[in-house]
């Protein structure tokens, strides 16, 4: 069963994921991130992979993106630095980013590289469902690999069923109309907007993205899914640590310690 | 074979709405309104008003006789230099500017490069009381600081963008990241035949307005509609796909884009897309972009600033792919002494631009008989200190 689907399997709750630029702060730290990560207690990672032209995400990660190519990475050196993760890491690993670079890897060698490195699941933000459906879904079938889709708050509740029935993994609630990065509390017209899609009864979990910073704003938005994303706030620590082991699991710690 | 925009919005492979979930519901109602609005009396009456009153059209199409001359054959140059704003940029965004309002939006968002699709929305978001905030990349508001004045002039509030490499494709990025920001009040302006659909088919049908002219003009200058050739330069490709529109299903016109080569086509300084880009995707568009062996978009280089866009409106990928268009290039160098030889024998100041068009005309063996228009997309004004440094020897 792939990861993803064993993490859900439960109906589990305050599932932490963690966002992170591969490649970012150095080459080479993305593996002794993972790990550290899945040590501290976060359930599933997403590994972003970076992008000249970001252009869902705030000023934070499209800076680690510009970091990340600056030191060299790339999807070749990415698959390379991951080949044997799994003989060490056992939390679902979904790799994040655009599709220009996907599509200039090619799709097919794409997902490959993914099954073979044990990711299970992948996010691009600009693959619409529509052109995933026609041309991707059948490849992403063949490598067991979970393509998760977002949802906005200006997501009708018919496209949300549609999303619903193409998902199998999990999807990903972005937290309100807005590219990456922290906004302060949760307000009443996201919550409005969490109940709308939780009335709906849809068949996969739900993981709030995009907007969520700390405890409070974690523990608010689980009220109302499986779990979050936490992405921006840890890049940005990512950026001031001067021991970013030690503060990887500090701020883990702080989010999901009692 | 087809060169307009399927159902699904694609030219042939080219074009599609490659965007996040974020910005489908603004894109959608755009989708869905834009024909019915563009087909409402009360649209096609205010666009045809301003277009005369306002832009100043018909915009001449002038028989350039000592140019004729110099090239043995019958050229006619379409004189968008003369609109309002001083380019074609206006064609699209008065039509832009109406379908906001008809939508009920009341914030305007554009990006820009060199400054003149910036300059020729603050100018429609004045006239029409809108609020308008330009995009533009910090190191083009350094470079272009008059068209930074004049949209700040005309009301506009112009953002710096520090992103990326501070320039046009950064600029674009911004805009779009706003209209995620902004998803209800707002309506986002993209310059050119570029972004996901349904923007390259609608911008190209405001731009048609450029041969829809050309062909009644033509007639009325010698008996015949068509031309042999229409030429226009491409960056992302707004005025050639306006000069070429009225002519697509007439094979016997030979369509003519002009890329910019920058410092030669086979070096690393160049713009031109669609002879060193591979295929993409770029601001929600499938099509020909300039990347790295990693698939990251990289920066074009031209000395004209409406030129380096590191993409191509996908209907211009698919005039290629198809063999519909001819695509040339011309140097930095090139443009320059088209632009000297333009003004010194006709008395025209062309735009940088519009002068790799020009170029052209050295690149073809017309027959002395045959009929060539060649598109002046704007006036030269804003590349004197360009002009000036050449006449100066430096």
């Amino acid at each position: 069963m792939n990861r993803i689907n064993q993490l859900f399997a439960n109906n589990s709750k305050n599932i932490l994921s963690i966002y992170f630029t591969a490649g970012h702060p150095e080459l080479n730290t993305t593996v002794e991130l993972i790990q550290t990560l899945e040590k501290s207690g976060v359930q599933m990672i997403e590994i972003g992979m970076p992008f000249s032209d970001p252009l869902a995400d705030g000023p934070v990660i499209q800076q680690s993106a510009q970091k990340a190519l600056a030191n060299g990475m790339n999807l070749k050196e990415l698959f390379q630095q991951l080949k044997d993760i799994r003989k060490t890491v056992q939390i679902p690993l979904l790799l994040m980013g655009y599709l220009n670079p996907v599509m200039f890897y090619g799709m097919e060698n794409f997902c490959r590289d993914c099954q073979q490195a044990g990711i299970d699941g992948v996010i691009l933000p600009d693959l619409p469902m529509e052109e995933f459906e026609a041309e991707y879904k059948t490849m992403f079938e063949k490598y067991d690999m979970k393509f998760i889709f977002l949802i906005s708050p200006q997501t009708s509740d018919e496209r949300l069923r549609k999303i619903d029935n193409l998902s199998n993994g999990f999807i990903y609630m972005v937290s309100s109309s807005a590219t990456t990065g922290a906004k302060g509390s949760i307000t009443t017209t996201q919550t409005d907007y969490f109940k709308r899609v939780n009335a709906l009864n849809l068949k996969n979990p739900l993981v709030v993205g995009f907007g969520i910073s700390n405890k409070e704003t974690f523990n608010e938005v689980c009220k109302y899914a499986n779990g979050a994303i936490i992405g921006s706030a840890f890049v940005r620590m990512l950026d001031a640590a001067k021991d970013w082991r030690k503060e990887t699991e500090e701020f883990v710690r702080g989010i999901i310690g009692k | 074979m087809s060169y307009f925009v399927d159902e699904k919005g694609y030219f042939g492979k080219f074009g599609g709405a490659y965007i996040p979930e974020m910005l489908h519901a603004n894109v959608e109602e755009l989708r869905n309104n834009y024909l019915k609005i563009m087909d409402s009396e009360q649209f096609r009456n205010d666009y045809q008003y301003l277009m005369k009153h306002y832009v100043g059209r018909p915009s001449p199409l002038y028989p350039a006789l000592r140019l004729s001359e110099l090239y043995k054959t019958r050229i006619f140059l379409k004189r968008e230099d003369l609109n309002h704003t001083g380019s074609h940029k206006i064609n699209n965004t008065i039509g832009q500017i109406l379908i906001a309002k008809a939508l009920g939006k009341n914030r305007i968002i554009a990006e820009t490069g060199a400054g003149q699709h910036g300059v020729a929305t603050a100018t429609v978001c004045a006239l029409m009381n809108l609020k308008c905030i330009v995009y533009m990349g910090e190191t083009d508001v350094e470079r272009q600081y008059p068209n930074v004045m004049r949209m700040k002039m005309l009301g506009a509030e112009v953002v710096p963008v520090k992103s990326g490499n501070k320039t046009l494709k950064d600029a674009t990025n911004e805009a779009i990241r706003d209209w995620i920001n902004n998803p209800l009040d707002t309506h986002y302006i993209i310059g050119s035949v570029v972004g996901p659909h349904p923007y390259p088919d609608m911008v190209s049908k405001f731009q048609s307005i450029i041969s829809e002219e050309i062909k009644w003009q033509l007639k009325e200058h010698t008996g015949r509609e068509l031309p042999d050739y229409a030429i226009a330069c491409v960056g992302g490709g707004s005025n050639a796909i306006g000069t070429f529109y009225h002519f697509l299903d007439h094979p016997e016109v030979k369509l003519v884009a002009v890329e910019a080569a920058g410092m030669g086509v086979e070096t690393h300084e160049t713009a031109a897309t669609i002879a060193r880009g591979k295929l993409g995707i770029i601001h929600g568009s499938k099509t020909l972009l300039m990347q790295s062996p990693d698939g990251q978009i990289t920066e074009p280089y031209s000395i004209s600033a409406g030129l380096d866009y590191p993409g191509i409106g996908p209907v211009h990928a698919h005039l290629h792919d198809t063999g519909r268009a001819m695509i040339l290039n011309a140097t930095d160098e090139e443009a320059l002494d088209a632009a000297f030889e333009l003004t010194q024998i006709e008395g025209i100041i062309p735009a940088l631009e519009s002068s790799h068009a020009l170029a052209a005309l050295k690149k073809l063996k017309f027959g002395k008989d045959e009929v060539v228009v060649v598109t002046i997309s704007g006036r030269g004004d804003k590349d004197m200190d360009t002009y000036i440094r050449r006449m100066e020897g430096s």
